[in-house]
């Protein structure tokens, strides 16, 4: 037979088996590509007077400026730094109860719900619109800052403490509440043994992204060495701005550091 | 008489030394705690604090019910914070594939001069939060979309250039140590044995981002790097507290909706 | 022809993985490599392709001296040399047909295996491979969603794709259960006989190597200990290499194999 002489060889496709579907979506992702790159406004020139503008700020951020403006420099990173402590703290103790009821395995439905509608308030609010409407409330300073991370802290923890509760072994559970133990004495001696851990690391990890949300809601009011930066970059300050960059960088490196070294001692 | 104490063991569930480590270590953070606490609110007014029902209460009057009228003015920039996410995250994955098979310790070309400079870049990325981003851009190339895109470009970089280089890292190396054999070269050795294994981790997190930059570039108009932020930042400063309301509920429809798509192009995925 | 000279590998921990190692393999001739685990089996078979650097002694494929090769002379000399692993090492998420066209990847410009446009004779080869392995119909099917014998024999269909002139395979067995084992060893054997391939065997289990090689080289401590015909393989040699165990206890229960020996045949020609 002649169509066995020269059998050829393509690559069946990947993702998507039919192909007027692959083809469809290809040109979907065309069409929508064309318009929104179309939809772009830009003042080229704008952006030729600004490459001026970039080129000092990477010699700022290369040879920073730490002195001039360290007295505002210095407050600021205190005011994240003592924010981004006390927000983890309170926010991962509140995070505790909360977490435990939402944990399927050991609350009741009444309490699991709350529960559960509290952590998904606190993780579809963002921290910057959370800022927002707490500076409007408490007025200007760290103190807002304080309890937006707080409050999104008590969101990220709880979440995942109550994943990690609804995964613990049953059977230890089940072991030690086959002694007749109490509610308290099995989320003592099954569950806690088996979430502390990972509770720790998740708590230095929320650490970390607690600063360097710290270091942005300062942009609306809350506090923090955002504040600083936004300052210093309205007064086109780039090596200071230079500065301040480095110094958040270099935080962010040791507390991730260190937390993995933590992580490694506490397991 | 010494009495032989010995004899009797007394079960403790750690040694003392360890205990104390750990008693010290839980002192030391509440000492900590509550030497930060006092340096942070030294400046703060408590009686602002103490209205703060008050102001709730008033604020609450003032945002219901939302502006809905205003509608009609958020559907172009609603399109504009889609494309700031969908291009910046494009932008992002760009840049951060090359740098993750810089970075993984089984790839790198490098492992002491490039290695080092392409985690470094990682790390840069993440620590600077895409708004800081913005608000540099914003200075340097002016205020737009443009300086959305490049900001949540700059942002995405590491992220996914980080959990990249961490798959590349996992990948099963008798596969590649099989296409190596058959004598390929260093790009076919890339192309056949380690994009394989990472396509499905690299698609899921392109998406993760997205989804992340969905929700991002809805608050970059703040610092006037286009999209609904800049309606936001205008009705703040007007104190038009219905339209603010009315934004916020868009944003949280928007980032549900990304959510739930992100979700489904994961599952379908994999 | 493979000829290796006092081969010597020290690994940078300090351990001395192979000593003074010196065989020659001739065209055609299937060699069983035994030893105990940890004996340097795995790391000699490694060093003639290079995957593991040696560093003492040399090694000849025909007239070319494959250490002190490196870059594209490397690549030239591996697509000669055919290789097959002990978890077949296939490229879990690419299709049977990219893993057998894989072998080609030392032969073809980085934009061809790219666009996976292969010369026509290559695709050829493939589908004649793959039919001799008994495989046609599972081409497009992704490596993962086929069996281990059925891998394996992917496996030696993408080694065979290279036209090598020689095969080095790692415990092709390991992985199998007792029968699939030997349909894959007499596969690899008949092939060899056919191409008048030479191979060599990394292979833990005896009763195998003994059955299916025309040559073995016991292996201990990096040193070979042992070089001759399966039928020199005594226990007392055996002793020698593994250390004291029952070996006729060990060929009993090799005996239990037989009666399904020609339903393997049987099956193996229905296959090919």
């Amino acid at each position: 037979m002649a169509a066995e002489a020269v059998r050829t060889w393509r690559r069946p496709p990947i993702l998507i088996k039919d192909w007027r579907w692959r083809w469809g979506i290809y040109a979907f992702a065309v069409i929508y590509l064309v318009l929104a790159v179309s939809s772009v406004e830009v003042n080229w020139a704008r952006v030729y007077e600004g490459l001026e503008r970039g080129w000092r700020f990477l010699q700022g951020f290369l040879v920073p400026d730490f002195t001039s403006r360290w007295r505002d420099i210095g407050s600021g990173l205190v005011e994240s730094l003592t924010m981004t402590v006390t927000s983890t703290i309170v926010g991962v103790l509140l995070a505790i109860p909360v977490g435990i009821g939402a944990a399927r395995n050991l609350a009741p439905l009444p309490v699991y719900l709350v529960c559960r509608s509290i952590v998904a308030t606190s993780r579809s609010l963002q921290e910057i619109i959370v800022a927002i409407l707490f500076v409007a409330m408490f007025g200007f300073g760290p103190f807002a800052g304080f309890l937006t991370l707080t409050f999104a802290t008590i969101g990220f923890m709880a979440k995942l403490l109550a994943e990690d509760i609804e995964d613990i072994d049953e059977a230890q559970a089940e072991a030690v509440r086959a002694t007749g133990a109490s509610w308290w004495q099995v989320v003592n001696y099954a569950v806690q043994p088996q979430v502390m851990p990972r509770l720790i690391g998740l708590a230095l990890y929320r650490l970390d992204i607690n600063f360097r949300e710290s270091s942005v809601i300062g942009i609306v009011g809350a506090g923090g060495i955002g504040a600083t930066l936004n300052t210093s970059i309205d007064r086109y300050e780039y090596d200071s701005a230079g500065a301040i960059l480095l110094i958040i960088i270099a935080i962010v490196m040791l507390a991730e550091y260190s937390s993995g070294f933590v992580r490694k001692w506490v397991q | 008489m010494p009495v032989e104490q010995g004899t009797v063991p007394v079960w403790r569930k750690r040694t003392t030394a360890a205990q104390w480590t750990l008693w010290g270590g839980w002192f030391a953070l509440a000492i900590l705690f509550v030497y930060s606490w006092q340096v942070m609110t030294k400046d703060t007014i408590w009686a602002f604090v103490m209205d703060a029902p008050e102001q709730a209460a008033d604020l609450g009057s003032r945002m219901f019910p939302p502006r809905w009228s205003y509608m009609e003015r958020l559907w172009w920039p609603l399109w504009d914070t889609l494309n700031i996410a969908t291009l910046g995250t494009m932008l992002g994955i760009l840049i951060a594939v090359p740098v993750a098979f810089a970075a993984a310790r089984n790839t790198t070309p490098s492992l002491y001069f490039v290695r080092p400079a392409a985690l470094f870049i990682i790390v840069a990325s993440r620590s600077i939060n895409s708004l800081i981003w913005a608000l540099l851009l914003v200075a340097i190339i002016g205020p737009g979309i443009l300086a959305g895109i490049v900001a949540i470009g700059l942002r995405s970089i590491g992220f996914v250039a980080k959990l990249l280089y961490e798959a590349i890292e996992e990948i099963d190396e008798g596969q590649v140590e099989a296409v190596a054999a058959t004598g390929a070269s260093r790009a076919q050795v890339i192309d056949y044995a380690i994009v394989p294994q990472v396509l499905p981790a690299f698609f899921g997190i392109s998406v993760f981002r997205w989804d992340i930059n969905i929700r991002e570039s809805t608050i970059l108009g703040l610092v006037g790097a286009g999209g609904i932020g800049l309606q936001l930042q205008a009705s703040l400063n007007t104190l038009a507290w219905p339209q603010v309301t009315l934004i916020f509920v868009v944003i949280l429809g928007t980032v549900v909706v990304s959510e739930w798509v992100s979700a489904k192009v994961r599952e379908a995925i994999t | 022809m493979l000829t290796v000279k006092n081969l010597g590998k020290t690994y940078k921990t300090g351990d001395r993985a192979l000593n003074d190692v010196s065989f020659t393999v001739e065209a055609g001739q299937v060699v069983g490599l035994i030893g105990p685990s940890g004996a340097g089996k795995s790391t000699l078979i490694r060093c003639v392709n290079r995957l593991v650097e040696p560093t003492a002694g040399k090694i000849f494929l025909g007239d070319t001296e494959l250490t002190g090769l490196s870059g594209a002379g490397l690549r030239t000399a591996r697509r000669r040399i055919g290789m097959i692993f002990q978890e077949y090492a296939l490229v879990e998420r690419l299709t049977v047909m990219e893993n057998v066209l894989s072998g080609r990847l030392g032969y073809v410009p980085f934009w061809r295996s790219f666009s996976r446009r292969f010369p026509q004779a290559d695709v050829d080869k493939a589908f004649a491979l793959l039919a001799r392995v008994g495989l046609t119909d599972h081409a497009d099917k992704r490596a993962d969603a086929l069996s281990g014998g059925q891998r394996q024999r992917v496996g030696i269909a993408r080694a065979l794709e290279q036209d090598p002139e020689l095969l080095l395979i790692d415990e092709p067995t390991a992985s199998l259960d007792p029968k699939t084992s030997r349909q894959i060893m007499r596969l690899i054997g008949e092939i060899c006989t056919e191409r008048n391939l030479p191979a060599i065997i990394n292979i833990h289990d005896v009763v195998l190597a003994q059955a299916f090689t025309q040559r073995i080289i016991g292996l201990k401590a990096g040193e070979v200990v042992f070089d001759g015909t399966p039928d020199e393989l005594t226990d007392d040699v055996l002793t020698s290499i593994y250390g004291e165990e029952d070996w006729t206890a060990m060929r009993r229960k090799d005996g239990d194999h037989h009666d399904d020996t020609i339903t393997d045949e049987e099956r193996m020609a229905g296959l090919a």
